[in-house]
């Protein structure tokens, strides 16, 4: 049966500013929707998986002006004025892949795929604070992200590799300046 | 990158995309106009549905439509498929798309809500009011076996079958034999939990009449074909299209889920593209569990620990319903055997309803089961007789001479069980020096002197890898000299576009960069059965190869042609048809592709070339395509095995017990394993490793908390314990043996299944031995097993016997223990032994 009249849902909708991968983006949204939804829903950034919905998996993990944040628990209203990172936003400006992504593909980091982007960002954001980690450091910094494919092994060995390679990048970008 | 990457661990093409977020799952489908279905679920384990009272729901505004059973006719009101029917399922029972008047599971859907997105379709969904009429459910395998409640009034005993398979007289040989052991051995019920629950994406052309499905699956072609049959569509009305997909491990092979009927159903009648993606909850509460499982062993053997005879009972629980009939313990009472032929050998499986969530395959799918019965057994022999547990199993392994091995039993594929090929002793030695066997009684020492507790256990398997009945490949060379390839199955990230590539890449001798594949799509090819079984790689890869041999044969033959030699004087190197040996005569297969199509336009300059007027001198005798050829360079061809190839390995693990917290730590992790040939190294140990994760988890973590009315006390990532990074070994040591298969093109055999089929054996056999104390039941949390300790410490009360039975060295763990689950009434795990 199709519906005809209807009660309202009481859906309240705001005009949300925020910067999202460096560019501002306005979107009006009602207020109960979560950041994870706008993201893919309203702002068409589809890089940022659900697994829960409720704050344990890690994969809808974005970065809120470089903290990493749980999509799923946080209302997209509530980053009015935040800078928000995807893993689309991850990527070098020159197209190139950032050190953690290029970890993960160097080291066999994902299988499906579906837990990675939370986990890239969530180790983007690590070896920031953490250029040199120890492999416990490394274990550690994914402790609270689940991955149902890769037995984690080459997820700490990746968050290890991203480290080398930011360090590898640095030299070869103060070599660069030098010469 | 070079042509001959079958074999190298070279990395995966499919990752530079999944890591920018340009991967694409069902979910990802969609835009603004886009309708959101969500779905009522029962909160009854059993009851009577009186009355669905919609009203409420449909006023919502941003509501579209609200669908129950009545909305529903012709094919698409019955009952859904069983999939897989069996001689011995004598009482099949499946659901229906909606519930009608009953519902047997909490999370059975019972109403569809169409609306404008899926806050408002859940909003409405919680508005629509369903009158119950609560029944008693039955929950957990000793109250489904006990039959005093029954799940359905005309199924007796909550049966759906009973079947005994056989070799030899193994009640003879058991009473003969000259030792005698009896167990019953416990498994609780696990989930594949993939972090992608399922999704699917409508969409209906009125003008063409023709439905695209997208959907997170295990088989495209199987969806396709139930989805025309209950939508009352033709097979070419329908297209499937798996995309991305966020894991499978099993619970997507099933079809058609509820939802892969209502969605394109509601699309059709609304002319607007439906999706719905499968929340968390949900997934525990409506896809599928599997594992629960109670095996009762009787297993006679003589002085070196031979088997002389087995035999074998269990009670397999299926949940409500069972749509793909029989496989789950199929698996378990056949491959349950491993690396050994007992002298005599009898199983008899029961298969029974519970008022629960549906029980199908889940990675190992029934083997981890069986393979925990045998392991354990053959680790109680050992001890039985103060002899080394790989001894033992020495004792009793196939040897590499045997092959093939006919058991004269039925596998699951409706084939007999009949191993091509293995090496076990050599699987065994490898294990031996990997773990370090025989240095383990100093390790024990050593960590003795510290107050420290350690334990190693080990568990063997052999796993029915890449069952039929087929599967196809398409490959084309394109005139850019791109080779696109094609296969029917789906891929949830086995890496398949990279192990296919590197198949064609080798076969046909272009570089590796240049093949593309596509997976899982009917629009590009159509005849296929799916992935599970451990089957991607041998079935579909072997298919490809046949197919990629077909195109280099025509290569060759073709350029032979054009180059005025032998087609056997002619090789193909990246990607370039020359004279053996002499690059300078070299022409690209992409050219080989242009002159393959006889041409009346030319569109290119590359093109001219195979046009009437454009080309070189011309036979006039002959037509343009000779009889027999056809244009294009490209090929399809199948790959159907008489008999699955039967893959093996070995694992080993240390365990450490904390004498006070009993918490379980895992030191080191070790596995051999040979499943022939490897296309890619590193996509075998990612499936290892990832194998091995679940079955720690099954082993020490994972269960479903059914309560006794029926509800799933822990359906959520809060409660129910998935391994993080920190439950898992820090790494596992791994060591391969290539026995290959002569069954298939390749020599290859499947590995998807490998890591985890093992595990809880190995893990209970060294908690055992760490401990001192029976390990019965798995999985076993600290709290349990400090339990069993404090048991062990004051036996005298708990001590249990069977009548008979001349004494029992140990205390029943269920006796002491509270039930995982509400299945209520105690085990009666005994041990006995008597001496003929
Ligand atoms: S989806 Fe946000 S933590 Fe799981
Ligand atoms: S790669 Fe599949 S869940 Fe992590």
């Amino acid at each position: 049966m199709t519906s005809t009249d209807h009660t309202d849902v009481g859906e309240q909708h705001l005009e949300v500013r925020l910067r999202v991968n460096g560019m501002p983006r306005r979107v009006e949204l009602p207020v109960r929707r979560t950041l994870c939804d706008a993201l893919r829903q309203d702002l068409g950034l589809t890089g940022t998986h659900v697994g829960c919905e409720h704050g344990v998996c890690g994969a809808c993990t974005v970065l809120l002006d470089g903290e990493p944040v749980r999509s799923c628990l946080m209302l997209a209203v509530s980053a009015e004025d935040h800078d928000v990172t995807t893993v689309e936003g991850l990527t070098e400006p020159d197209g190139r892949l950032s050190p953690t992504q290029q970890a993960f593909v160097d080291c066999h980091g994902l299988q499906c795929g579906f837990c990675t982007p939370g986990f890239l960002t969530t180790v983007s954001a690590f070896i920031e604070e953490n250029p040199d980690p120890t492999p416990e450091e490394a274990r550690e910094a994914v402790g609270g992200n689940l991955c149902r494919c890769t037995g984690y092994q080459n997820i700490v060995a990746s968050v290890l590799r991203a480290a080398e390679i930011q360090k590898e990048r640095a030299t070869e970008s103060t070599e660069g300046s030098d010469a | 990158m070079s042509t001959r990457s079958f074999g190298e661990p070279v990395k995966r093409v499919e990752d530079p995309r999944l890591v920018t977020g340009k991967g694409r799952y069902v979910d990802d489908i969609g835009d603004d106009r886009t309708l959101h279905a969500a779905f009522v679920r029962t909160p009854h384990a059993r009851a009577r549905i009186r009355d669905i009272d919609p009203y409420d729901a449909y006023e919502l505004e941003g509501v579209v439509a609200v669908y129950t059973w009545d909305d529903l006719s012709g094919p698409t009101a019955e009952p859904l498929p069983l999939l897989i029917p069996h001689p011995d399922l004598t009482h099949p029972r499946t659901g229906y798309a909606l519930a009608k008047d009953a519902v047997n599971h909490v999370g059975e859907a019972v109403a569809m809500v169409i609306a404008r997105d899926r806050y408002v379709a859940e909003d409405a969904a919680a508005l629509v009011k369903v009158d119950y009429e609560v029944l008693k459910p039955v929950v957990g395998l000793r109250k489904a076996a006990a039959a005093e409640e029954l799940v359905y009034d005309d199924i007796p005993g909550n049966a759906a079958a009973v079947s005994t398979q056989a070799y030899g007289d193994a009640a003879s040989a058991v009473a003969e034999a000259p030792h005698r052991l009896t167990f019953e051995w416990d498994i609780e019920r696990s989930a594949c939990m993939p972090m992608e629950g399922k999704g699917v994406h409508a969409r209906w052309d009125a003008h063409e009449e023709k439905l695209t499905l997208w959907t997170a699956t295990q088989t495209s072609t199987g969806v396709r074909g139930a989805v025309s049959a209950k939508l009352g569509l033709e097979l070419t009305q329908v297209d499937v299209v798996t995309p991305d997909v966020g894991g499978g491990f099993g619970v997507k092979i099933v079809h058609p889920w509820p939802e892969e009927i209502m969605v394109p159903w509601a699309a059709i009648r609304l002319g607007r593209d439906v999706k719905w993606t499968e929340d968390r909850r949900e997934h525990f509460v409506s896809s599928a569990h599997e594992r629960a499982q109670l095996l009762t062993v009787q297993v006679g053997f003589d002085d070196d620990g031979r088997v002389l005879g087995l035999e074998v009972d269990i009670l397999h629980d299926h949940g409500a319903y069972i749509p793909y009939g029989l496989i789950v313990p199929i698996n378990a009472s056949t491959q349950l055997l491993g690396p050994y032929r007992p002298g005599a050998y009898r199983v008899t499986f029961t298969s029974l309803y519970t008022n629960t969530v549906l029980v199908t395959p889940y990675r190992g799918a029934g083997r981890p089961q069986g393979v925990y019965a045998m392991e354990r057994t053959m680790d109680r022999i050992a001890q039985y007789l103060g002899k080394d547990r790989l001894d033992v199993r020495a004792a009793n392994f196939i040897q590499p001479e045997d092959f093939p091995v006919d058991f004269g039993l039925m596998f699951q594929d409706g084939r007999p069980l009949r191993y091509d090929s293995g090496n076990y002793p050599a699987l065994a030695e490898k294990l031996r020096t990997l773990v370090g066997w025989d240095e383990f009684e100093k390790i024990r020492a050593d960590a003795r002197a510290e107050g420290r507790q350690v334990g190693i256990g080990l568990g063997f398997y052999v796993e029915g890898t890449g069952p039929g009945p087929y599967e196809g490949g398409h490959v084309q060379v394109l005139t850019s000299g791109k080779v696109k390839v094609a296969t029917g199955i789906t891929s949830q990230g086995q890496g398949h576009q990279t192990a296919f590539a590197q198949i064609v890449a080798t076969e046909l001798g272009v570089p590796f960069s240049d093949v593309i594949v596509t997976t899982g799509d009917t629009r590009r090819f159509g005849y296929s059965v799916g992935t599970f079984a451990s089957r991607g790689a041998v079935m579909s890869g072997s298919a490809i190869a046949l197919a990629a041999r077909k195109v280099k044969e025509r290569t060759l033959r073709l350029a032979a042609d054009a180059l005025e030699a032998d087609p056997g004087d002619l090789e193909i190197v990246e990607g370039m048809v020359q004279v053996k040996g002499d690059p300078s005569t070299a022409v690209g297969i992409g050219t080989v592709a242009v002159l393959s199509n006889p041409l009346r336009y030319a569109f290119d300059e590359a093109s001219k070339a195979a046009t009437q007027f454009g080309g070189g001198p011309v036979d006039y005798a002959k037509p343009p395509v000779a009889p027999g050829e056809k244009p294009g360079l490209d090929e399809t061809d199948y790959y159907s095995p008489p008999y699955s190839t039967f893959a093996a390995g070995a694992h080993a693990v240390i365990v450490e017990t904390d004498p006070e917290t009993a918490e379980i730590s895992i030191l080191k992790y070790a596995v051999v394993h040979d499943c022939g040939k490897m296309i890619n190294p590193r996509i075998v140990e990612g499936q290892i490793h990832g194998g091995v994760a679940q079955g720690v988890g099954g082993a020490l973590y994972e269960i479903m908390a059914y309560d006794e009315a029926g509800q799933l006390a822990n359906a959520s990532f809060m409660d129910f314990l998935m391994p993080y990074a920190s439950e898992v070994p820090t790494s596992i040591d791994i060591d391969h043996l290539e026995t290959p298969s002569p069954l298939n093109p390749l020599g290859i055999k499947g590995a998807g299944e490998a890591g985890v089929i093992p595990t809880s054996a190995a893990i209970a056999a060294a908690i055992e031995d760490a401990e001192g104390i029976p390990i019965v039941r798995m999985p076993i949390s600290p709290s349990e097993l400090f339990d069993l300790r404090r048991a062990a410490a004051y036996p005298e009360p708990l001590v249990n016997t069977m009548p008979g039975t001349e004494s029992v060295r140990w205390v029943d763990p269920a006796s002491v223990l509270p039930e995982h689950s509400s299945a209520a009434t105690p085990a009666a795990s005994t041990e006995s032994e008597a001496r003929a």
